[in-house]
C-alpha cells in the first residue's frame, strides 16, 4: 500500500501527488443544487459535468443533476456563445427549470468566454433567471467555486428594498445537508426566522417515494435569495467557503454580518448559540443546554481513551479547522493539519488554534497534498486519523484507525444525512472517535487484555 | 403514438429531429436500423457522455500498472480519474504499481498565462527523484491544448534526459465528442511506442492477447484463469492488469481476443496489419457466449486436443456453476431490462440476462459507433464529420521482422468469409422485434422511456443509477459493478445473478409507499383535540 512514498522530505514545485482539493466547479455545482428549481450548467467539454455529477453522486448516493454546454473542438476555438445559448434553450424547454446557475470551467475560462456578454444575448422565459459565477479550475479549489456560486447568487439576484425583514441570512459553507438541518434546527430553536442559502437538505439528501423528482422538495427559492437582500442579518461558517458571500450581501445589500467557524465541537457551536442570543436577545433555552450537557459529559466519560492521542486531519479548510479545535477540546492532539485548498490564512488560523490550547510541535499546511501528509505521518506517526476516504489508503498503509469526515466519502454511506456541527454532531464524532480507537484498542489486544468492560 | 414518437414528442423540433435519428425500434423501421452514433451531444441536453480525457486516461491508460501518468493540467482531471474506475491491478515482483497514486501538474493561473512547459519538465524531474518510473505517460486536459504546450517535445526531451520511456497524449477533453475519441488517441500511441517492443520468450502456440479487457471488479482476472485452464498462454492484456512489459509483447500473439471492441478496435487492427495477427470479437459475459466464445477461439486454432480440452473445462465449469444458476433463473426468469451502458457492454450483458431468462427491452451506448449497433460493415458508409476528422488515423506497415502468421492463407481466409475472425456483428442482430436502441440516451429521454416501458431492472451508470432508483426502478451500475464482480465467465455469472436477485428481492423496496397514505383514517381520541 502507497509503496513508493518515501519518509525523507522532498520539496516538490512541480508535481501534485495525491491531492487534498479538487476544481472550483464542482463545489459551484454543489452550491447550485442547494437553489430550489435550479438547473447548474457547466460551461466547458461535457466531461467536467459528468466527472462533477459522477463525484457529488457518489459522495451523496443522490441525483446530481447538472448540464453542460458540451464543447467540441469547434467552440474551443471560436467560443462558447452558440453552445451556451443553444443550451439554454434547450434546458428551459426540456427540464424546465426556475433558473440556470452556469459555472465556467478551466476550457471557458482559458479562451476567454465574457459570461455575463453571453448571458445578456439569451433570450431567457418571462419569470425565469439565468446566472453565472467564473470557476477556473486552475485557481483555489472545490470550496472557492462553492463560494463563488453562492456569491454570484447574491449578487445577481438578491435586492435591498430599505426595509429590514427580520430574517437571518445563514450560509452554511460547504457542508453535507446532515449540518444545513441541524444549523437550521438551532437557529429554529433559539427563535430565528432565517433563510440559508444554498440548502441541499431535501435536494441531496431527499426520501424514497417512488418517483424522482427532478427538483426536489429542498433548495432556497430563488424569491429567497431575492429577499435575502432584506435580511436583517447574515451568519456565515467557515471563512474560505462563506465569506465573500458575505461580503458580497454586505457590500450589495448593506447586511451586516457575522463570520463564524463552522460550528463543529463545544466552543464553536457555544460561538454560534451565542451569537444568535447576542442577535435576537432571545435566552438559550434548556433542549439546547441540555445538549451541550450531553456532549461535555460524553467527553469526560470518553476523555481516558482520547486523551493525548494524536490525529492527523486532512480536507477542506472550514472543516479541519474546525475538526482540529473539537479533538484539542477533547485532550487530543491534533499533530499534522492538511488541506489542499490554498490560502494563508488556513496555517495562520491553525497556529492560533495551537497557541490557544498549547500544543506544540503540531504541523498546518495549506496547499498540501496527501503524499506529504503520508510523509509527516512516516516520520512521526499518529493515532488517529481523519479526513475523507482518500486517507483510507495512508490508514491502511500505516495500520492508522481512521475516521471519516468530511467532503469527499465515496466509500461509506449514510454520512451526508448525519451532521458533524452543532452538539448533535459533536456527539456523533465523539463516538466515532472513540469507537475507532476503542476498537483498535480491542483488536491489538492481547487475549487476556481483551476486557469485556471499557 | 408508438414509445419512441412519445418520447420525442415532447422536444423542439431542432432536437427532436437530431435525437429521432438515435433511436431504432428493432426490425419496425424503414432504414435498415440504421442509427446515428459518434456525433455530437446537444448543448443542454443532460448527457451521461465523459470526454477524451477520460477515455483516454481513464480507460485505456489508466489501468497499466508501471505507467506513471502525470495529468498536465488543472487539478480536477486528476482527481476525478483516481481510483474511481475499479480496474484492479496486482503487484508484481519486480514491476511498479502506481495505481494508488494521483499524479498531476496542478497548473494554476500563471501557468496558463505563461505556459505549462516548464512545470511539466520539472513535474517528471521531481517524479524521477522521488519515483523513478520507467514509464511515464503525459496526458492533456482541455486548457494545455489551448495554451499550446508541446507535451510532445517534454516527452522527448524526458527520453533523453533519464532514458525512460516517455509518451504524450493529446488528448484534452474538447476532442471529439465523447471518451471515444480519447480512446483512439491512445491507441495511436500504443501502436506507435509501445507494442512491439517486447523480446519475451513466448513457447505456448495457443497465444492471445485479450484486447478491451479493463479488469472492472477482476473481470480480466476471471478471463485469464478459464483461458489458462484450457491451455492458452494470454501474452497481454489491453489494458486491466497489465504492465508495459506485457503490452510492449502482445505482437507476439496468434491471436488477439477484442472483449471492447469500441475502445481497441484501432489496437486490433494496426496490429493484425503490422505483425499478422488476427482478431476475434469475443464474449466473456453470459454463460452461452462465454462457451461459443471458447468453441470459437479453439476453431481458430483448429487443434484436436484443444478442442477436446475446451469441451472438459466447459462441461466441469458449467457443472459447478449449473445448481446456482438454475436457482436464480427461477428468481429472475420474466424480468425485463434496459441497458445503457459504454459502447459494448450494452450489447454484451444482453447474453447474461438471456442466460437468466431477463429480456432486454432497450439498449443504447454512451459513446458506441455505428458499428457497435450494426455491425462492421457499415463502416464503409459512415461519413466522417468534423469532430472525427479532428482525430487523428494511423496507418502501418508489415513489420518485416516481426510478422507473422499461424493460419495459413487458405484458413484465413475461409475464417474471415465465415465471420470468425475480423468481424464484430453490433448489437441489433442479437435484439428481438419491437425492443429498442437508442444512443447516447440523455437523462429525459431516460425517465421517459422507464415510464413508459417499466423495466425491472435498468443497467446503467453512477450518474442515472439513482434517478432510475428514485423512480422506484432497481439500478445496478455496469461501470463499476456497484462495487461487486468479477461478472465474467462461468463463475462471474453467479455473481451477476446473485446482485441482481438480492437487488430486486431486497425489502426495503416494499416499505416505499408509507402505510398511512392507503390506510382510511380512522377517529382516534387521543391527546384530544388540542393536538393538530
Amino acid at each position: 500500500m502507497l509503496d513508493y512514498t518515501k519518509k525523507e522530505a522532498y520539496e516538490r514545485s512541480a508535481l501534485r501527488v495525491n491531492p487534498a482539493k479538487t476544481c472550483q466547479p464542482v463545489g459551484a455545482m454543489y452550491a447550485a443544487l442547494g437553489v430550489h428549481e435550479c438547473m447548474p450548467h457547466s460551461h466547458g467539454s461535457q466531461g467536467c459535468c459528468a466527472f462533477h455529477r459522477m463525484y457529488l453522486t457518489r459522495h451523496f448516493k443522490d441525483p446530481a443533476m447538472a448540464s453542460s454546454s458540451s464543447f467540441t473542438e469547434g467552440a474551443s476555438v471560436f467560443g462558447g456563445g452558440t453552445n451556451l445559448k443553444t443550451a439554454a434553450k434547450n434546458i428551459f424547454d426540456i427540464y424546465n427549470p426556475k433558473i440556470i446557475a452556469v459555472h465556467t470551467t478551466c476550457l471557458s475560462e482559458t479562451i476567454g468566454d465574457d459570461l455575463n456578454a453571453l448571458i445578456q444575448g439569451i433570450d431567457i422565459p418571462e419569470g425565469k433567471y439565468m446566472v453565472h459565477t467564473n470557476t477556473p479550475s486552475y485557481k483555489g479549489s472545490h470550496i472557492t467555486g462553492f463560494s463563488n456560486m453562492v456569491a454570484s447568487f447574491i449578487s445577481y439576484l438578491s435586492v435591498s428594498t430599505g426595509k429590514r425583514n427580520g430574517k437571518a441570512a445563514l450560509l452554511p459553507g460547504f457542508v453535507n445537508p446532515g449540518d444545513m438541518r441541524e444549523l437550521k434546527r438551532i437557529a429554529g430553536i433559539m427563535g430565528i426566522n432565517h433563510t440559508m442559502l444554498p440548502d441541499t437538505s431535501g435536494v441531496m439528501d431527499s426520501p424514497m417515494t417512488g418517483t424522482f423528482e427532478m427538483y426536489p422538495k429542498g433548495g432556497t427559492t430563488v424569491e429567497e435569495i431575492i429577499h435575502l437582500g432584506d435580511s436583517s442579518y447574515a451568519f456565515g461558517f467557515g471563512k474560505m467557503a462563506s465569506e465573500a458571500p458575505l461580503e458580497t450581501l454586505l457590500k450589495k445589500c448593506q447586511v451586516p454580518y457575522k463570520l463564524l467557524g463552522l460550528p463543529i465541537g463545544i466552543g464553536r457551536t457555544d460561538e454560534y448559540i451565542m451569537s444568535l442570543q447576542d442577535y435576537t436577545g432571545n435566552a438559550v433555552p434548556y433542549s439546547l443546554e441540555e445538549e451541550r450537557g450531553q456532549l461535555v459529559d460524553i467527553l469526560i466519560d470518553i476523555h481516558t481513551y482520547t486523551y493525548n492521542k494524536k490525529v492527523a486531519i486532512f480536507g477542506d479548510p472550514d472543516t479541519v479547522l474546525s475538526l482540529a479545535e473539537f479533538v484539542l477540546e477533547m485532550g487530543m492532539i491534533p499533530k499534522y493539519l492538511v488541506t489542499g485548498t490554498p490560502g494563508e490564512a488556513f496555517e495562520k488560523e491553525a497556529k492560533a488554534l495551537f497557541a490557544k490550547f498549547g500544543v506544540k510541535d503540531c504541523r498546518a499546511k495549506a496547499s498540501g497534498d496527501l503524499y506529504e501528509l503520508h510523509q509527516w505521518i512516516k516520520e512521526e506517526g499518529v493515532d488517529l486519523l481523519i479526513g475523507g476516504t482518500h486517507g483510507k489508503y495512508i490508514a491502511r498503509a500505516e495500520d492508522i484507525p481512521f475516521v471519516r469526515a468530511g467532503f469527499p466519502i465515496i466509500d461509506r454511506y449514510i454520512h451526508s444525512y448525519m451532521p458533524l456541527v452543532g452538539y448533535k454532531g459533536g456527539m456523533r464524532l465523539a463516538e466515532l472517535i472513540s469507537n475507532a480507537l476503542m476498537d483498535r484498542q480491542d483488536r491489538d489486544a492481547a487475549e487476556e487484555d481483551f476486557e469485556m468492560v471499557m | 403514438m408508438n414509445v419512441m414518437n412519445r418520447v420525442l414528442d415532447q422536444y423542439n423540433s431542432k432536437v427532436y429531429k437530431n435525437r429521432k435519428e438515435h433511436m431504432v425500434g428493432v426490425n419496425n423501421n424503414e432504414n435498415n436500423n440504421e442509427i446515428a452514433a459518434n456525433v455530437r451531444t446537444i448543448p443542454g441536453i443532460i448527457s451521461q457522455r465523459g470526454c477524451c480525457y477520460a477515455g483516454c486516461k481513464g480507460v485505456v491508460l489508466g489501468p497499466i500498472k508501471d505507467a506513471f501518468i502525470i495529468t498536465h493540467g488543472p487539478i480536477g482531471c486528476a482527481f476525478y480519474s483516481w481510483g474511481t474506475r475499479r480496474h484492479k491491478a496486482k503487484k508484481d515482483e519486480g514491476v511498479a504499481n502506481y495505481l494508488q497514486y494521483c499524479f498531476s501538474t496542478d497548473l494554476q493561473e500563471p501557468d496558463i498565462v505563461f505556459g505549462g512547459e516548464k512545470k511539466l519538465k520539472q513535474a517528471i524531474v521531481e517524479a524521477m527523484e522521488l519515483f523513478r518510473p520507467s514509464t511515464i505517460m503525459i496526458c492533456s486536459t482541455c486548457p494545455v491544448g489551448l495554451i499550446g504546450d508541446d507535451i510532445h517535445a517534454v516527452a522527448k526531451w524526458a527520453e533523453k534526459e533519464y532514458e525512460i520511456k516517455c509518451i504524450a497524449f493529446s488528448c484534452e477533453g474538447y476532442k471529439g465528442v465523447s471518451q471515444s475519441a480519447g480512446h483512439h488517441i491512445a491507441n495511436n500511441q500504443l501502436v506507435r511506442y509501445v507494442i512491439g517492443e517486447g523480446d519475451r520468450k513466448i513457447t505456448n502456440k495457443f497465444s492471445v492477447n485479450l484486447l478491451g479487457e479493463y479488469n472492472i471488479g477482476g473481470d480480466g482476472w476471471e478471463t485469464e484463469r478459464l483461458l489458462k485452464r484450457i491451455g492458452y498462454e494470454v501474452v497481454s492484456t489491453f489494458t486491466g492488469n497489465s504492465s508495459m512489459d506485457d503490452l510492449k509483447n502482445s505482437h507476439q500473439a496468434n491471436l488477439s481476443l477484442v472483449q471492447c471492441h469500441r475502445s481497441i478496435n484501432y489496437i486490433a487492427e494496426l496490429i493484425e496489419t503490422k505483425y499478422g495477427i488476427p482478431w476475434m470479437k469475443v464474449n466473456f459475459i453470459g454463460v452461452d457466449a462465454t462457451i461459443e466464445t471458447l468453441r470459437n477461439v479453439a476453431r481458430y486454432f483448429g487443434d484436436s486436443e484443444l478442442t477436446a480440452r475446451t469441451e472438459e473445462v466447459i462441461a466441469d465449469e458449467l457443472d459447478s456453476i449449473q445448481e446456482d444458476m438454475e436457482y436464480y433463473k427461477s428468481k429472475l426468469k420474466g424480468k425485463s431490462a434496459a441497458i445503457y451502458v459504454g459502447g459494448s457492454r450494452a450489447h454484451h450483458y444482453q447474453f447474461l440476462l438471456n442466460d437468466l431468462g431477463v429480456h432486454t427491452i432497450l439498449a443504447g451506448y454512451e459513446f458506441g459507433h455505428r458499428e457497435e449497433y450494426e455491425g462492421r460493415e457499415v463502416i464503409p458508409f459512415v461519413k466522417p464529420d468534423a469532430d472525427s476528422k479532428n482525430i487523428e488515423s494511423i496507418t502501418v506497415e508489415p513489420d518485416p521482422e516481426k510478422y507473422h502468421v499461424y493460419l495459413s492463407e487458405e484458413d484465413l481466409k475461409r475464417l474471415k468469409e465465415e465471420k470468425l475472425i475480423d468481424y464484430y456483428g453490433g448489437m441489433v442482430k442479437d435484439m428481438k422485434d419491437g425492443t429498442y436502441m437508442v444512443d447516447d440516451l440523455n437523462h429525459y429521454e431516460t425517465e421517459e422511456f422507464l415510464k413508459l416501458l417499466k423495466p425491472d431492472i435498468f443497467f446503467s451508470g453512477i450518474k442515472d443509477k439513482y434517478v432510475a432508483q428514485k423512480s422506484g426502478i432497481l439500478s445496478k451500475q455496469l461501470h463499476s459493478y456497484d462495487y461487486s464482480g468479477p461478472y465474467s465467465c462461468f463463475r462471474g455469472a453467479v455473481n451477476f445473478a446473485r446482485d441482481i436477485t438480492m437487488g430486486i428481492y431486497t425489502p426495503a423496496w416494499s416499505y416505499v409507499k408509507s402505510p398511512w397514505k392507503t390506510a382510511p383514517v380512522l377517529s382516534g381520541s387521543l391527546g384530544g383535540e388540542a393536538v393538530c
